[in-house]
């Protein structure tokens, strides 16, 4: 768990700052650990593939960079398990559950084999789960003859009541059984220890992924890992083009600030191919999840809230539309496939220009609140809702998905009572522009869930087109068993001492400077080039610019860039993560050469939408310092059940 | 004319962060186990130089308000520490019968509604 203990016996100055570091620190001392399977990153996707791998009798080693227990995007809960087509409760079978989003909402703009693989192991791994301690079912009967609940399973479904694929779930117990599960089976956890970069055979970017360099976060220790074979499973970046130490979390999301693109840095680096760099939405601003609000913890109707009614301010009710738009009356429709659909499905990646699967407020709202029809502020009408819908919604959604235990604990202390009492509904909106979130870009991934570079495979976010709880853990289930066999054929790793060497220079070098930039202002200029260059608008100047400008920055600004201790080092070294961050998406965005409303992407010198000549995924990589770009066929997975058999021996 | 000269000491500060108070600790419950700090994924904790003395929170901007510290607080039910929204998302509600308005961290406060999670 926790590196070593505190040794400080220093008294703080009368104003309290600063205070000895309280962590033994040892600067470049070298630590050597070898693993079969190396995991990289701790959250859903790594402790699955951690498992996974384990169980086949490896060696497996697992490197966080937080305390495994609670880090990663779901290190404080979840609520939805999404994309489980293969329940018994179910009534859609896997291929159809992921092809007919991708086609129908996302106009063949899919990752369908970690879609597809998603959709036949998600309920395996959620029973495994649930022999980890973690609670998947109604077992206490709170919501019997509830209509979202299975009678004979005991599983509770949420959206859709009539085809049963996404399971609500007891998720604040996710991560503490997976951690429980991973030292159960001897996996040898190091916490607090940042990886800064992966080791390639010969010390070649593009060659076989042999290992990692990593420095701790308390110690500021070095490690070099090496390993047979290595799964990558850490996050997208979270803030890319908005840095604000004013709103909290630094502005994270989806994840916590923690993420800042380390995965997709180091592969970059190792000569990894990615593709959807180039898309991003404009960020959502106040209401439930939006930046400056706390998430779900006011009304609304999205995810964790749904089907949850609204009132205006007089307590009159927003009328729904189905996803066609039309207009539906009944309670029960929220929760079932409209006319000409077959299921609900959870089309994630929406925004601006994504089309929805699902029921909805009716979307003219705020003209008819213009008009005078709705009169603001709006609430959430818990109180309306049946009893077990509401019970639902809070104190088991509300409690369970991420950040909410805390939602619900606040808002109970507070006298807050969902059987009586309205909570209010801030106005959802779009933040300032150019404020923009990336989505979804990863690394390029074939059926084994191998990248394009041998010995590196790929678990949860950091797979192009992959989000969710339940992704993350059958991803990562399923690669940790791909490196697992991997690793009977490989060869001995041997390490490459001048790409070690180089590595440890890079790393420790803002420790060598007293002045110069501080992490936070370097993150905040990446964030404003990003805005002013690859914003809402796009043009082959502006990004051209843009790259020329971070380019400066990387030998400038950035080379100034100063640590006073080992928590500032990791930030330090986040910050130079997201400037690569930012050049790849810009390398993307100036590949793509035609507007795609499907990736959220325009480009003002190419307006037409989504022509066939660009009907493809964008690829990009770097070897020595070359940028070179490719395509990927949007059928690039071919026959789903045939290659998922195929792959799964 | 009276003036008043204070008798302690008075500091310069640098400008913290703000809002820099994302987890208010009891000094007289906490009892410094520093559960939290081994915890929090963001490292925003210290432990104190002073054994059993409440964690220093150290980097307040890098907190994302997740609660997991309160979780696995030992002492939490006790009331050893309490997650604090910044007033900018001290959110409001209104009672749906009589109409009466209300807010987190308003003054004179509603009783808290005892019911459990599911």
């Amino acid at each position: 768990m926790p590196t070593k203990k505190p040794t400080s016996r220093v008294k703080p100055t009368p104003e309290g700052w600063p205070v000895a570091w309280p962590y033994p620190v040892d600067y470049e001392k070298e630590n050597r650990v070898s693993a079969d399977v190396l995991v990289l990153g701790g959250g859903l996707a790594g402790c699955f593939a951690a498992i996974s791998a384990a169980r086949k009798g490896l060696k497996v080693v697992l490197v966080d960079k937080s305390a495994v227990l609670h880090s990663g995007a779901a290190g404080s809960g979840i609520d939805h398990w999404m994309f489980c087509p293969s329940n018994p409760a179910s009534k859609v079978n896997p291929e159809e559950y992921t092809l007919d989003p991708i086609l129908q909402y996302k106009g063949g703009y899919g990752n369908a084999v970690a879609d597809y693989i998603t959709a036949r192991d998600s309920y395996e791994a959620l029973l495994e789960l649930e022999k980890m301690g973690m609670k998947i079912r109604d077992t206490d009967d709170v919501f019997r003859g509830a209509p979202f609940r299975d009678e004979q399973t005991k599983l509770l479904f949420a959206y859709d009541y009539e085809t049963n694929t996404c399971i609500r779930i007891w998720g604040t117990g996710m991560k503490p059984s997976l951690y429980k599960e991973c030292k159960r089976l001897g996996v040898r956890i190091l916490e607090r220890t940042m990886v800064t970069g992966l080791l390639n055979e010969n010390g070649e970017p593009g060659n076989r992924v042999i290992g990692a360099t990593a420095v701790n976060t308390r110690t500021g220790e070095f490690y070099v890992f090496t390993a047979k074979a290595v799964v990558l499973c850490m996050a997208t970046p979270e803030h890319l083009w908005i840095f604000s130490t004013e709103w909290a979390g630094l502005v994270g999301r989806d994840g916590p600030p923690s993420n800042a693109g380390n995965g997709h840095a180091m592969a970059w680096r190792a000569g990894a191919e990615f593709a959807r760099m180039e898309s991003s939405t404009r960020e959502e601003w106040g209401g439930s999840t939006g930046i400056g609000s706390v998430m779900f913890g006011s009304g609304c109707t999205f995810a964790t809230w749904h089907p949850c009614s609204i009132v205006d301010a007089n307590g009159k009710e927003i009328p729904w539309v189905d996803k066609d738009g039309k207009s539906i009356t009944h309670l029960s429709a929220r929760t079932k496939p409209g006319p000409n659909q077959n299921f609900i499905s959870l089309v994630l990646g929406g925004g601006e220009g994504g089309a929805s699967s699902m029921p909805q407020l009716i979307p003219d709202l705020p003209e008819r609140i213009k008009r005078g029809e709705y009169k603001l502020p709006l609430y959430a009408d818990l109180p309306g809702m049946p009893a077990h819908e509401r019970r639902a919604i809070f104190g088991l959604m509300i409690g369970q998905e991420g950040h909410t235990w805390s939602v619900y604990h606040n808002l109970t202390q507070a006298g807050f009572d969902p059987d009586q009492d309205l909570l209010q509904v801030y106005e959802l909106g779009v933040a300032p522009p150019s404020w923009r979130r990336m989505r979804y870009g990863g690394l390029v991934i074939d059926w084994d869930l191998r990248t394009s570079l041998e010995g590196l495979y790929a678990g949860g976010q950091i797979i192009f087109d992959g989000i969710g709880a339940s992704h993350a853990c059958s991803t990562g289930r399923w690669a940790g068993k791909r490196a697992a066999e991997y690793v009977l054929k490989a060869a001995k790793p041997k390490v490459n001492l001048k790409q070690i060497k180089a590595e440890k220079r890079r790393i420790y070098a803002p420790l060598k400077r007293t002045q110069g930039v501080e992490w936070k202002e370097l993150e905040c200029g990446i964030a404003k080039v990003m805005q002013d260059y690859c914003g809402d608008t796009k043009t082959e100047e502006l990004m051209k610019i843009g790259l020329q400008y971070l380019t400066e920055i990387k030998t400038g600004e950035a080379d100034t860039l100063y640590a006073r201790n080992p928590h500032e080092l990791m930030r330090a070294l986040e910050a130079l993560d997201i400037l690569t961050c930012a050049e790849m998406v810009i390398h993307a965005c100036r590949a793509r050469k035609a507007g795609n409303r499907w990736l959220f992407f325009e480009r003002l010198d190419y307006p037409e939408n989504d022509p066939p000549a660009w009907r493809k995924w964008i690829t990009i990589k770097q070897i020595r310092d070359r940028v070179l770009t490719g395509d990927l066929a949007l059928d690039f997975y071919g026959s789903l059940p045939d290659n998922y058999a195929a792959h799964n021996k | 004319m009276p003036t008043t000269k204070p008798k302690q000491k008075i500091f310069a500060f640098p400008n913290m962060p703000t809002p820099n108070k994302p987890v208010l600790i009891d000094p007289k419950v906490c009892k410094g186990c520093n559960r939290c700090v081994q915890i929090c994924p963001s490292d925003v904790y210290i432990p104190n130089p002073e054994k059993g003395k409440p964690p220093m929170i150290m980097y307040p901007e890098e907190c994302w308000y997740c609660g997991c510290c309160l979780m696995e607080c030992p002492l939490h039910q006790k009331g050893a520490n309490k997650l604090n929204w910044p007033l900018m998302q001290r959110v409001r509600w209104k009672r749906k019968k009589t109409n009466e308005h209300f807010r987190v961290g308003m003054p004179d406060p509603p009783p808290p509604n005892k019911r459990p999670l599911v």
